[in-house]
Parts: C-alpha cells; structure tokens; sequence
C-alpha cells in the first residue's frame, strides 16, 4: 500500500466560522442566549471557552473554575489567562468540601474513582450554575478523547452542546492557537489533573500525535485494521486502540432501552433534537 | 433573465413559519425584477425530518393552504419550492414545484434517495420515478434535487429531453475539513455543477440552504455557472442571502455555435449499448 503522509491540519478559518455559528444557532433555538463552561485550565476548555465567547459575547458566558485541594496551581493560573484574555464572566467553586466527605467514608478508594467522583462533582456544580446564570453547559471533549472514552460519564462528558468534539486533540491545537489560546496552555502536556503528576499521554500509553493520526485512518478514511499496518502502524498499537474505541461505544450512547411496544424512544421514534425550531 | 436564489435557513418541521420566509424573499426577489425564485431542498419543511415527515406534507394545488399563497404569488415571478408531497395513496415524496402565473408547471419527485452515511432519506420517503424537462416561459428547463445531480443520469436525461435551464436544489450538510479554504462537500458540489454546465452547454442554477439542523451545517454558496461553465454568481458560504443574477440566454446560441456537442450526441448510440448492458448484466 502507499504510505502517504497523513494530513490532519484544518483550514482555522472555515472550523472557527462553523462552530461558532453553530453554538450561537443551537443555543438560540433552544431558547438562551447565554453559556456555561468548566475552565479546566487545558487547552480544550480553553478552547471552547475562546469560541463560545465569539459566538455570544463574552458578557454571556461564565466560566467556572472547580479547583480541588490537590488541583495543580497551575491550572487556576491559566484558567485565569483564558478569563482575562476572553472577558467572559467567572466564578471560582472549590469542590474539596463537596467531595472529601465521600473519600472519608471510602479511604481505600482508588485514583480512578476519586477521578470520577471529582469529574461528577463538577458536572452538579456546572450544571447548577447553569440554572442559576441562565446558560447552557457547551462541552469540552475533543474527537480523539470521545473515540478513546478518555473521559468519566455524566462528568466531564455531560453537556448541552459540544461544539468541539469532532476535532482531533491534534486539530484543537491548531484551532487554538488561531483562536488566541495562550501559547502555555497549548504548549503543557495534556491533563486531568485528577491527582498530581497525573498526564493523559502517560495513562493513556501513547502520544496524541500518534493515536490522532490512526484515529484519523480508521475512522475518517475506513481503513481496515490490516490497512493501517500496511501504512505503518504496529499491529499490536492498532489491536489495542481499536479495542479501546470498541469497548467505550457506551459512552457514546444513551443507554439502550428494551424494546416492547410498537414505537419506542431510540429506535423508531425518530426526531432531531431541533425538532420545531 | 434574472434568477433569484433563495438560499434560506428554514424551521424544522415549522411550514407556516417557513412559508412567511418564502414569501417575504419572494417580495424581494420582486423588487430586484427577478423572473424565477429558486429555493432550497425542502424549504417549506427543513431538510432531516424524519418522523415529521407525515406532519409537514402537502399537495401543489390551489386549495392546499401553504400552495395557495405560493401560487398568488407566482402570478408576478416564477417560483421554484421544495417540499414533502404526499400522493393520493400516501406515499411521501422529496419534491420540488415549478410555479408559474398561478399554475403548477411541474413536480419533480427525487428520484435518488441517499440512504448511506449520515443520510437516511430512503427511510423515510419514497423514491421518484420520472425524470422530465418542462417548458416555461423562459426555455425548457428541469430540476434535479440533490443526490439527484451526483449521479450523471438524471442531469443528461433532463438535457436530452431539452432543458437548457438545469434548476439544481439541494440541502447539502457541509462535510469533510482539512487545510483547504472550503469544505470538501462544497468544493466536490461546485466541480460537478461547473462540468454539468460545461458538458452539456446550458445554464445551471444550484440553491443551497444554510443554517443549522443539530450538528448539521449547511453550507450555501449556491451559484449559478454559464454554458460556457463560467461562473455567473456566487452567494456566500453559511449566510442567509437571496442573490439575483442576469443570465443571457442567448449565450446558449453563441456556446452551441462554437461547441456543439448537443448537436453531435449520439443518442442512439447510449440507447443501444444501455441495452445491451441491462440485457446482459440484468442492471
């Protein structure tokens, strides 16, 4: 087969006018004018955070920073930059009270589920200030993070809209630098910062550069397995990540309701979610 | 001639507030001395209906209350309207109406129904089986919506038949981004219309719808190319427009003159070899 080089730079003009006419229509017709985002500090809230305040005017977003105890400083500090570089409005909600309670009761809990919990406590917290500020919560996943399941359902997967989750982690960077993203944050290695130390490319096993590039293979352009090794790829890497993709389609998914009736919600009762607007 | 394409945002599944749309763009397409409005794929409906199908169609006829508007209206401009259209046994078609001095000239009925990838049409509606040029007052003309015009056949079939005016309508979700300035659906719709145009030597219209339906985005840029396959006019990409453009018919008779490939096709001869492949592939 003819391994060509695989292209994954994006015309920033054309994706920047898309999605920000896309949050500004879709949250229109669903009847606000105002958004909600989590300021992780990464480059993905970042991001979104950027477009969402050029799509509505800054004075229509709150960003919400949820440190916890162990969040690194870091982190506040570039959430910080964005708020300052966007204008948009913000508030700062600690979620160590809300939280500590629970690991107290467990104290043999895990990294993965204290990461869970914390993912979940902010998705109360966001959506709370979503009620109270009148704004919808626009999502921060990226495509190569929904592919992979890189994320905690009902937390930081939970959202309104996600204007950003059919752009590569290689593709965000890109976007965000066009956008005026502070070159730190799209600079620092990726991270949840669910405890200290923690990177996505050292839990995950592989670099983005690498899997976005597969990713980009299997999914945008077909290939079969057997066609990514023969462009290149090991055989065991591609294995391992199409498992991953596999084994996480339920995060991608309401879940299945089983079927008894004539007409049942998922499968044959068949409406976009702008239906009448 | 002045052609107005109505590249519009429509309301899913809301055809009174749809056809307000229409006839305030009609109004303007008056003022501008247009003869011919032209508007998008489904626009009295919006594009993925799905389970509204049933709810948002109607009849082409005077007594129908979205076509009686539309069908005043014609009396001063021609119209060219997308909609369901249910027949009299309830099937539901893609359909687009030619509308003239108060009359329906024409109905086209989708005949290919994309249903691979994100579409699903054929689901949901039944295919069209005809494929016909009509007359107006203008020259012949045929329209073709869609996925109609990314096969060859019903665009050569509507030249053979004599229209010298191809009405392209589509609702066409923009996909497929990388470092070029446009998306790859549009890039791929403009190169096809452009070589229709240039391969058969007559006009081509095309109206695209904008806006957004989910995370759908149609992409606009309708544009209308020449027999030479000149560009005419463009509207933007993603913005609602209605741009009108002077075409000059008689550049069809400057075009035939110096490439006269509608002189010289050989019907005949596709005729034969059609056979010939359908008789032994059983096609």
């Amino acid at each position: 087969m003819l391994h060509r080089p695989i292209d994954l730079t994006i015309n920033t003009d054309l994706a920047r006018g898309v999605l920000t006419r896309f949050i500004r229509s879709e949250i229109g017709r669903a009847g606000f004018s105002r958004a909600v985002i989590g300021l992780s500090g990464g480059i993905d809230s970042a991001l979104s955070c950027f477009l969402t305040a050029e799509a509505l005017g800054p004075e229509n977003v709150l960003a919400v920073r949820m440190p916890y105890r162990t969040s690194s400083p870091d982190s506040l500090e570039h959430a910080q930059q964005v708020i300052e570089k966007t204008g948009v409005q913000s508030v700062t909600i600690p979620i160590t009270e809300m939280v500590e309670p629970l690991f107290a009761r467990f104290p043999e809990m895990s990294a993965t589920r204290c990461g869970n919990v914390m993912a979940r406590a902010r998705m109360i917290v966001l959506y709370d200030q979503s009620e109270a500020f009148g704004g919808l919560v626009v999502g921060t996943g990226n495509k190569t993070e929904i592919l992979l399941g890189y994320s905690t359902l009902y937390g930081d997967s939970a959202c309104a809209l996600n204007p950003i989750g059919d752009l590569y982690k290689t593709q965000v960077r890109q976007l965000a630098a066009a956008v005026g993203v502070p070159q730190e944050i799209i600079a620092k290695p990726p991270s949840a910062d669910l405890w200290v130390g923690q990177t996505d490319e050292g839990e995950l096993g592989f670099t983005y550069a690498e899997v976005d590039q597969l990713l980009y293979l299997l999914v945008d352009e077909r290939f079969s397995l057997h066609d990514c090794v023969l462009a290149g790829f090991q055989a065991e890497f591609v294995q391992a990540v199409w498992e991953r993709v596999r084994r996480n389609q339920f995060k991608r998914m309401l879940p299945p309701i089983a079927k008894l009736s004539n007409r049942t919600v998922g499968y044959d009762f068949l409406y976009l979610r702008d239906w009448g607007t | 001639m002045k052609i107005s394409l109505a590249q519009i945002n429509t309301r899913l599944g809301d055809v009174e507030a749809n056809l307000e749309k229409h006839l305030a763009c009609i109004k303007q397409a008056r003022e501008e001395d247009a003869d011919l409005i032209v508007f998008p794929e489904l626009s009295l409906s919006g594009y993925a209906l799905q389970d509204l199908t049933p709810a948002v169609a109607h009849r082409p006829s005077p007594d129908d209350p979205v076509f009686a508007p539309l069908l005043g209206a014609s009396q001063d401009v021609d119209i060219v309207v997308g909609f369901v259209d249910e027949d009299s046994r309830h099937r539901f078609y893609i359909a687009a109406a030619y509308l003239s001095r108060g009359e329906v000239r024409h109905v086209h009925h989708k005949v290919y129904l994309p249903t691979y990838g994100l579409f699903d049409e054929g689901r949901f509606f039944a295919w069209g089986d005809a494929v016909r040029a009509f007359d107006t007052d203008f020259g012949r003309a045929g329209i073709a919506i869609c996925e109609d015009f990314w096969h060859a056949s019903p665009p050569y079939l509507l030249w053979l038949d004599g229209a010298d005016l191809l009405i392209f309508t589509s609702a066409s979700p923009g996909r497929g981004i990388s470092h070029a300035g446009k998306l790859e659906s549009a890039a791929w719709v403009e190169r096809i219309n452009q070589a229709y145009a240039s391969l058969f030597t007559c006009f081509v219209v095309h109206a695209n719808r904008v806006g957004f339906e989910d995370g759908l985005n149609f992409w606009g840029g309708s544009t209308v190319f020449d027999p030479n396959g000149r560009l005419v006019g463009q509207a933007p990409y993603f913005e609602e427009t209605v741009l009108t453009v002077e075409i000059d018919l008689r550049q069809l008779r400057r075009t035939r003159a110096r490439l006269p490939l509608l002189r010289d096709e050989r019907t005949a001869l596709v005729q034969r070899e059609l056979a010939r492949l359908t008789a032994k592939e059983g096609m």
